[in-house]
C-alpha cells in the first residue's frame, strides 16, 4: 500500500438511477482511497457497480451523494463546464473498444486532447510524437484506425490518455477487446506507466490475470465495497 | 486548421451519403436559379423600361386604337418632349411556332425614343429609306439566321394578307437587358396599304409612346394627356412604361407565383433531405461525440462540429449548383428562344442561391446539434459496445 496523501478520496458515495417511481441503489456509501502513483484494479460480477465507481471518478457522471476529492478537488460539486476543463487537465481515458475517431491517423487522435491546452502546433506535433514513440508506435503514426490491430489502436488510446500528462488514467476494461497476448501487451504498458512515470490508473475489469498487474485489487457487489486486497 | 481537416473527413467519411446528398442539393440549387432567372425574364421588360417614357393607350381597352391625330395634341402638352406610335402587327413567320414580336412604327421618331437599339447609322439610313424594309434584334436574327438584305414575309393575322419586308438593320442591345427579339417595320407602310384595301382601319395606331424630359414629372404628364381626350370617343390611359409593361406581367402573375412557391419548396425538400443525412451521421457518431466529451471538448465544440460540416457540404453543393446553372440557363434560354427576349442569371439570384444553401446547411443542423451537445457521456460511451 502507498503511504502517501491520497490522490483520489471518495466519502460516502452513493449513486442511484430513477427508473419512473422506482429508485435503483446502484452505489452505497462506498469509501475509497488511491494514492497517487497506485494502479487500482476494480473488480466484480456484472452490476456490481464498478463501471458506475469508474464514471464517478472519470467525473464523466454525477453522484447522488458523497464527495469525490480528486487532486484536493471534490468533482462533485464542479458544473458540466467546469468538470469539462478539469477531465480534460486532469483524466486520461482508455476505453474497451479503444474509441478512436476514425476519419483521423492514430497522431491526429493523439493530438485531439492537445486541443484544449494553450501549446502550439510545434509543441502539440512534438509531445504526440514522443508519446508514440513511447508506446512503440514510431512507425504507424500515419495509419487510420482501420489500418492498425486492436492492440496497436489500444497503445494508440494510451498515447491519446497520457498525451496531455494527467493526473489520473481510468482504463475500462482495456483489455475486454484483445486475445490474451495482446492484452498483456497492454497491461505491461499500462504498468509501464505507472512504474516509469508515475501515473495513477484506475482500471475497471472481469479479469483477474489482467487485474493481477494492478497494485490493489477492489472488489465491488451491490454497489457495496466488499473486498480490497494487494494484487 | 485541425477542425476544418476534421470537418473535410468527416463531410466525406460516407462517400455514397454525402455524394447522393450532394447531387440533391446541386439539383436544388439549380433548379431554384433557374426558376428565379425564369421569373426574372418575366419582368425583363419592365426591368428595360424607361424613366423617360410613357405609353398612352385606349382608356377602353388595349385592343381599341387611337385616332393618328391624337399625334399632334399629344405632342403640344406641356412636359412632353417627342412622340411615336406603334401598332401590334401580330404577323405569322412561316408557321405560328415560330413568334415573334412585330410592330409597325413611325420609324425615325421610334428608334430617336429607343436610344438603347444600337443600329449602325448605315443600317438605320438604310431602314428609313425603305419603306418597306425592317429592322431586327440581334437575338431574332440569330435565331432564323438572317442577314441584311433577306426577305422576310408575314402572314398577317390582324392586318390580312401576307407582307414582304426587306431587312435593313439589325440592333444590338446597350446592355444585356434590351430586347433583341423584336421585329420593327414602317407603320406608314402598312397604313397605306390599309388606306387602299380597308379604309376604315387606316389612320389608327396602337400605343402612343411619349419622351418626357423628367421623370419625377411622369404622373402630372400623364393627366394633362389623358385630360386632352377626356369625354371623348376614344379617352385615353396613359401611364409610365414601366407600369404599361407591368400591366402584361400581371396577367400571368398567378404563374409566377407558382413558380416561386415551387422553387422555395425545392429549398425546403432539400432542407428535408439534408436534416435526414445530418440526424443519421449524428446517430452513428453518438459514441464519437460522447468520446469528446469525455476528454473535455464542450457540447460547443460539437456543436460546431456539426453545424460546420452540415454548411461545407451544403455550400458545396450550392456552389456546385450555382456554376451548373449558367450552362443550364445558356440551354434553357436557347431552347425558350424568342418567348424570353433577355435570360440572364442576376446576381440577386446568384447570391440568394448561396444564401439558400447556407440556410439549408444551418437549418439541417439544429437538431442533431442541439441531441448531440446535449448526450449524456455514459450512454453515448455505452453506445459502443
Amino acid at each position: 500500500m502507498h503511504a502517501a496523501a491520497p490522490l483520489i478520496r471518495i466519502r460516502q458515495l452513493n449513486k442511484a438511477y430513477r427508473r419512473g417511481e422506482q429508485v435503483i441503489p446502484v452505489l452505497t456509501n462506498l469509501d475509497l482511497e488511491v494514492a497517487p502513483g497506485e494502479f487500482v484494479a476494480l473488480m466484480g460480477p456484472s452490476g456490481s457497480g464498478k463501471s458506475t465507481l469508474l464514471n464517478l471518478i472519470a467525473g464523466i457522471d454525477k453522484p447522488s451523494g458523497g464527495t469525490i476529492e480528486i487532486g484536493g478537488v471534490d468533482i462533485a460539486t464542479l458544473s458540466e463546464g467546469e468538470l469539462a476543463d478539469w477531465r480534460a487537465q486532469n483524466v486520461g481515458f482508455v476505453f474497451q473498444f479503444y474509441n478512436l475517431i476514425p476519419v483521423l491517423t492514430a497522431f491526429e487522435n493523439v493530438e485531439l486532447p492537445l486541443l484544449l491546452t494553450g501549446l502550439s502546433s510545434r509543441q502539440r506535433r512534438e509531445r504526440t510524437a514522443a508519446v508514440l514513440d513511447l508506446v512503440g508506435l514510431t512507425d504507424r503514426v500515419e495509419h487510420y484506425p482501420n489500418e492498425l490491430s486492436g492492440g496497436q489502436q489500444q497503445r494508440v488510446a494510451i498515447a491519446r490518455a497520457l498525451v496531455s500528462d494527467p493526473l489520473l488514467i481510468v482504463a475500462d476494461e482495456p483489455t475486454g477487446d484483445l486475445d490474451r497476448v495482446t492484452g498483456e501487451e497492454v497491461l505491461l504498458l499500462l504498468e509501464q506507466l505507472v512504474d516509469e512515470l508515475g501515473k495513477t490508473i484506475v482500471m475497471v475489469t472481469h479479469d483477474p490475470k489482467a487485474a493481477s498487474h494492478a497494485h490493489r485489487m477492489v472488489h465491488l457487489e451491490k454497489g457495496v465495497l466488499v473486498d480490497e486486497v494487494p494484487a | 486548421m485541425f477542425l476544418l481537416r476534421l470537418l473535410l473527413k468527416n463531410a466525406f467519411r460516407h462517400k455514397l451519403r454525402t455524394g447522393l446528398t450532394l447531387v440533391g442539393l446541386v439539383v436544388a440549387v439549380c433548379a431554384f436559379g433557374l426558376l428565379r432567372t425564369i421569373v426574372d425574364a418575366w419582368y425583363a421588360g419592365v426591368e428595360a423600361s424607361s424613366s423617360t417614357r410613357l405609353v398612352t393607350r385606349s382608356a377602353t381597352s388595349l385592343t381599341f386604337p387611337l385616332p393618328l391625330n391624337y399625334a399632334q395634341r399629344i405632342r403640344g402638352v406641356d412636359g412632353v418632349s417627342a412622340i411615336s406610335w406603334a401598332n401590334w402587327f401580330g404577323g405569322i413567320y412561316i408557321t405560328e411556332r415560330n413568334f415573334f414580336p412585330q410592330f409597325a412604327v413611325d420609324a425615325a421618331s421610334y428608334l430617336a425614343l429607343y436610344p438603347e437599339y444600337v443600329l449602325p447609322e448605315t443600317e438605320k439610313l438604310g431602314f428609313l429609306r425603305d419603306r418597306q424594309g425592317a429592322v431586327v434584334g440581334r437575338k431574332l436574327a440569330d435565331k432564323f439566321g438572317w442577314k441584311v438584305g433577306d426577305q422576310i414575309p408575314l402572314r398577317g393575322t390582324i392586318y390580312p394578307g401576307t407582307w414582304n419586308f426587306t431587312l435593313r438593320g439589325i440592333w444590338d442591345g446597350v446592355d444585356a437587358k434590351t430586347d433583341e427579339s423584336q421585329m420593327l417595320f414602317h407603320w406608314a407602310f402598312v397604313n397605306e396599304s390599309l388606306r387602299k384595301r380597308l379604309s376604315g382601319r387606316s389612320d389608327y395606331v396602337g400605343v402612343y409612346i411619349v419622351g418626357i424630359n423628367e421623370p419625377n414629372n411622369a404622373a402630372l404628364i400623364s393627366q394633362r394627356v389623358d385630360a386632352q381626350f377626356k369625354n371623348s370617343l376614344a379617352e385615353t390611359l396613359t401611364e409610365t412604361e414601366k407600369a404599361f409593361q407591368l400591366s402584361f406581367v400581371s396577367m400571368s402573375e398567378a404563374i409566377l407565383v407558382a413558380i416561386q412557391a415551387v422553387s422555395l419548396i425545392i429549398i425546403i425538400i432539400i432542407m428535408a433531405v439534408m436534416a435526414n443525412t445530418m440526424t443519421m451521421t449524428a446517430r452513428e457518431r453518438l459514441a464519437e461525440y460522447a468520446t469528446l466529451k469525455a476528454l473535455g471538448f464542450s457540447p460547443g465544440f460539437v456543436v460546431q462540429l456539426l453545424f460546420g460540416e452540415s454548411l461545407l457540404i451544403a455550400l458545396i453543393g450550392g456552389v456546385l449548383g450555382l456554376v451548373l446553372t449558367w450552362p443550364m440557363a445558356s440551354a434553357f434560354g436557347a431552347a425558350a428562344g424568342t418567348l424570353f427576349p433577355v435570360f440572364q442569371i442576376s446576381g440577386l439570384t446568384m447570391a440568394l442561391q448561396v444564401l439558400a444553401a447556407a440556410v439549408v446547411g444551418v437549418v439541417a443542423a439544429v437538431w442533431p446539434a442541439w441531441r448531440m451537445s446535449r448526450i449524456d457521456i455514459v450512454a453515448g460511451l455505452r453506445h459502443v459496445g
